[in-house]
């Protein structure tokens, strides 16, 4: 169903994206990019040794994809590597169609409609996947 | 003029539900439908002449290669070449540019030669060049474009130089539908002696194509893009040139002798179609452009382009959508933008009311960069769509505006 997709939350995240532009005292980054629709994210992390102290991210894309990346970042501020690698495993279970426990998603459980549209499940992943590579990815230091 | 043709029933796919809804198809410039007399000719050659073709003398391999050398000549008479042999069977436009690049590129690029190809190139007439390039130190610029997707013809004229050896210009856009002046590009590209290589993949359907008075050297085709299947096309190009290029692929078919010690090569066209071809979709490919003729190219041109022209006005007047590209004469694509909404969730929308367009850069990236979009929703016409669709597809975009305007 559409309005399954288009939920208030994920229109609102989509317009008005949380944790967006760029993060000055990033220690870490990467970017997701979709080839298919040219959906584009850049995912800079403070980190505070195994834990995100803060999070932010630019980029351009659809309403799932700057709406998944929002709450994603809204969702992971404080916790860490280890709890944020965990709850992405549930959240991509739960938008490719798999059994999940829905529990540990709160707010981005709203996102799981998106299973119903499987060309769309990587609007919904990208910014997750740009974030697990953020945490193999220190910025060098430019001397 | 411009009124609805009577062909629809003869495209069974159409009709359908799609999510519940009755099918708008409106991605014809990704690939048209086939009319029963396609499906019918592919469907006939292989239960009455399936058989290799130039190899056996038995009558069933006759038959076939009859029939495959008379696509050829279909074909020729449809662009207008002088000679079948000048037409090369391929998979489709990609291979046909690929080609080109290869063959005639590897032959006669030197370092520092150029290869001017316009910012609206598709990929398969930018990447194909790219390769060559790297390879032969010559060197790819992109000819401007305006804001409209329309040719810079005056800088155009400058950049081309002694240094100037292709010039690659897709003859239709299909990001946009603007139509490329490629006679009058094609004859300064002439008088410098570089040759010319357009893609006519949008063109074949919407637009006259001759390409004795395009004056291009070669000249790509798709058959899915004209009512035709898919995974086959040709490359018209001229003899002398054909002739003179050594082979794209080696194999059988493609030569006239093999020994270890020295093979030499079978004429063109065979010269360049080596292994068994895709026999049964030549035979679609000629059956669909006969059946395009025997509806009325001029008929079918008017009825698209007035829906086409419907939904570009209709377009205009909604307040947050942009149309894409401008040109006197455009082809029946209509590209465009809306400020709430990405493409992609306009797609997906679209969609859940049955509408199938096309969404995203079109494999046209350099085009949406110049243009400074992401990408476009793109709905593009054929013969068999009506007045009534545009009118679906605009109740739908007001779902879209709906949507999109809750927050």
């Amino acid at each position: 169903m559409l309005s399954e997709l288009y939920q208030e939350v994920i229109l609102d995240h989509g317009k008005k994206p949380r944790n967006f532009g760029q993060l000055a005292s990033a220690t870490h980054q990467a970017e997701g990019y979709n080839t298919l629709c040219g959906d584009r994210v850049i995912v800079q992390v403070e980190m505070d040794g195994e834990t995100v102290r803060n999070i932010q991210f630019v980029g351009a894309g659809c309403a799932i994809c700057m709406a998944s990346t929002s709450m994603m970042t809204s969702f992971v501020k404080g916790k860490s590597i280890n709890e944020i690698e965990g709850v992405f495993e549930v959240f991509h279970s739960a938008v490719t169609g798999g059994e999940a426990d829905m529990e540990p998603l709160g707010d981005l459980e709203a996102l799981v409609g998106v299973k119903q549209y499987p060309n769309r499940i990587k609007c919904a992943t990208l910014g997750w996947h740009a974030l697990s590579s953020a945490f193999k990815s220190p910025i060098q230091e430019e001397k | 003029m411009g009124s609805e043709l009577d062909v629809r029933a003869e495209f069974p796919i159409l009709n359908q539900s799609i999510n519940g809804k009755p099918l708008v198809y409106l991605d014809s410039a990704a690939s048209t439908q086939r009319p029963n007399s396609v499906l019918a000719a592919m469907d006939r050659f292989s239960k009455t002449s399936n058989a290799n073709v130039h190899r056996g003398v038995h009558t069933l391999s006759q038959r076939a290669t009859d029939e495959f050398e008379s696509a050829r000549v279909t074909v020729q008479n449809f662009v207008g070449a002088d000679d079948s042999a000048e037409i090369i069977w391929t998979k489709g436009c990609t291979e046909s540019l690929n080609l080109v690049a290869a063959s005639w590129g590897g032959a006669n690029l030197k370092p520092g030669d150029e290869i001017l190809l316009t910012n609206m190139e598709h990929h398969a007439n930018i990447v194909p060049w790219q390769l060559i390039a790297e390879k032969t130190g010559a060197v790819v610029r992109p000819i401007p474009i305006s804001d409209d997707c329309v040719v810079d013809l005056q800088t155009f004229r400058e950049m081309v130089t002694s240094r100037t050896k292709v010039v690659g210009i897709k003859h239709v856009c299909n990001a946009t539908g603007v139509v490329n002046p490629v006679r009058e590009m094609a004859e300064i590209a002439k008088s410098v002696g570089a040759i010319v290589v357009a893609d006519g993949a949008q063109a074949l359907a919407h637009v006259p194509v001759n390409v004795k008075e395009l004056g291009v050297d070669f000249y790509a085709m798709s058959s899915h893009k004209v009512y035709g299947p898919m995974g086959v096309g040709a490359l018209y190009g001229r003899r002398e040139l054909l002739e003179a290029m050594p082979p794209f692929m080696g194999g059988g078919d493609m030569i006239r002798s093999v020994s270890f010690a020295k093979t030499t090569f079978n004429e063109i066209p065979n010269k360049f179609e080596p292994g068994t071809p895709n026999v049964s979709g030549v035979i679609g490919f000629a059956a669909a452009l006969d059946w395009y003729e025997s509806v009325g190219k001029e008929q079918i041109w008017a009825h698209e382009n007035q829906l086409a022209q419907t939904l570009r006005n209709t377009l205009d007047q909604i307040p947050g959508v942009r149309t894409i590209g401008k040109c006197e004469n455009q082809a029946p694509v209509v590209s465009f933008v809306m400020d709430d909404a990405h493409p992609h969730d306009v797609g997906t929308i679209l969609d859940s009311h049955g509408v199938a367009i096309r969404t995203g850069h079109h494999c046209c990236m350099p085009l949406m960069e110049r243009l400074g979009i992401p990408g476009t929703s793109r709905a593009s016409f054929a013969v068999y769509n009506t007045n009534q669709e545009i009118n679906v597809l605009i109740e739908a975009l007001k779902n879209v505006v709906d949507i999109f305007s809750k927050c």
